[in-house]
């Protein structure tokens, strides 16, 4: 899937992180809710409607500075296009 | 004690409370059972909210609000804030008649993540008729103030035999609604909708029409609206994995406080639920006969017991292995491998073979009461 980089993604209506206090960081969304970890709560994070696409991987190749930039921003699209089709995110 | 060597609880992921049984609607394949819980018998306000943080307690992420028709409860957006407040997500479950936007507001405000609007069909007459009341209109202004607010909307459509031809159209009234999803759940057969089962099963040709229609849909869709469908029971080849397996992911409170595995395991004879008002929700959850009655691989029969799926499937569903057998350890009598699916074969057969009803036939419906 094409992705503009200057779009803002962000979580749909009705899908939320749970609390910073849990435990076990998770994407809550109706009837389902995905574990998150790592580079999965960082993407999720920024899509606040602020960052734009290209932040979001620029950011994350920062903090993931040894692993390719390459690798990272084809990780973060290939997430993002997951997310959208599990219907968990919009692209404004 | 049974169940000395089950395998050890693992924590619920759901919540279904029940606030109440009284409902607007009679649906003619309702999931209460067919004895109703009273309305003076309902849980307080005050022991919903420590069960739901016992449940967060317990690992629980969401709760569905659910009924009857949750609205009828006044106390639902203080309910929904104990929810928040414990950490839960929140779903309301509703048919949407007694809501006006005031009202939807208020649990928007109390935090309300999601609410699932239930729709009997994609016509005003006929989805009446399975609801036994004047309903659908309210439901379209119900799903446009929800479009208002940021909160997740599904749609969800009960098909069956009398409805299913109307698939196109409902797909076209999802598409004008927009929700985030939409489930089109088949009628399962238990409580009122086993009283009306031959009316309700859809016809072999039926079906695979329907699939087609759904798989086109869910591609087309994809990225904007959620499709989400199953194949009904009585034509699949295995059986659901029912509620995920007995007592492993899921809990269901009463409206009068009983706690148990699935909507419909009061059928099931010999169960003893216990009551939320008189034990933790751990103990009930980790400890009790109900529970623990179907836990793990111990009283499995031939050929569940050393059956390759059955860490996928859990043997099926035990209520419909009580109501179509006789026998709620038998395997589920749904899954092909079952020596008891003929009798589910022959009720398709009968189904398959009687002629379509003229449009001007009046069926003969049992319509879900109201409790006391």
């Amino acid at each position: 899937m094409t992705r503009d980089p200057n779009s803002h993604p962000r979580l749909a209506p009705g899908c939320r992180l749970n609390e910073k206090s849990q435990p076990q960081r998770v994407l809550l969304m109706p009837e389902r809710a995905l574990r998150l970890s790592g580079p999965s709560l960082e993407i999720i994070e920024r899509c606040d409607g602020r960052h734009t696409v290209a932040q979001i991987i620029a950011e994350l190749q920062k903090i993931y500075s040894k692993a390719q930039p390459q690798k990272v921003e084809e990780d973060i699209l290939g997430y993002l296009a997951l997310l959208q089709k599990e219907r968990a995110l919009d692209f404004e | 004690m049974s169940g000395m060597s089950n395998p050890p609880a693992s924590n619920p992921l759901a919540f279904i409370a029940e606030l109440t049984h009284r409902c607007p609607l009679h649906c003619v394949y309702c999931s209460n059972p067919l004895e109703l819980d009273r309305r003076s018998r309902e849980l307080s306000t005050a022991t919903w909210s420590r069960v739901l943080r016992e449940a967060a307690e317990l690992g629980v992420l969401q709760v569905d609000f659910t009924g009857g028709e949750p609205l009828a409860r006044p106390d639902l957006a203080e309910l929904i804030r104990a929810a928040r407040a414990a950490g839960l997500y929140a779903s309301l479950i509703t048919s949407g008649l007694p809501l006006d936007e005031k009202r939807l507001e208020e649990l928007v405000r109390a935090g309300l993540d999601h609410l699932q609007l239930s729709f009997q069909g994609a016509r005003e007459e006929s989805a009446n008729e399975f609801a036994g009341a004047d309903a659908h209109a309210q439901k379209l202004r119900v799903a446009g103030w929800v479009k208002k607010h940021r909160i997740a909307l599904t749609l969800n459509f009960v098909i069956h035999r009398q409805n299913l031809d109307q698939l196109e159209d409902m797909l076209e009234l999802t598409k004008s609604i927009a929700p985030s999803r939409v489930e089109f759940a088949h009628v399962q057969y238990y409580g009122w909708a086993f009283a009306n089962r031959e009316r309700l099963l859809p016809t072999r040709r039926q079906l695979d029409r329907s699939l087609e229609i759904l798989k086109a849909a869910e591609e087309q869709l994809r990225g904007q609206i959620r499709v989400e469908y199953v194949v009904p029971d009585y034509y699949a080849k295995y059986p659901k994995a029912c509620m995920g397996g007995w007592g492993r992911k899921v809990m269901l409170i009463t409206p009068a406080g009983e706690a148990l595995p699935c909507h419909a395991a009061r059928v099931i004879p010999g169960l003893k639920f216990e009551n939320v008002e008189s034990r933790p929700l751990r103990q009930i959850w980790e400890a009790s006969d109900a529970f623990q009655k179907f836990r793990g691989e111990d009283w499995m029969q031939e050929p569940c017991r050393s059956c390759d799926r059955r860490a996928q499937d859990f043997g099926g569903c035990r209520c419909q292995a009580l109501l179509v057998v006789g026998d709620s350890s038998a395997t589920d009598p749904v899954c092909s491998l079952s020596p008891r699916r003929n009798v589910i074969d022959a009720i398709l057969a009968e189904t398959n073979a009687a002629p379509p009803l003229p449009p001007s036939a009046k069926i003969e419906w049992l319509y879900r009461s109201n409790p006391a």
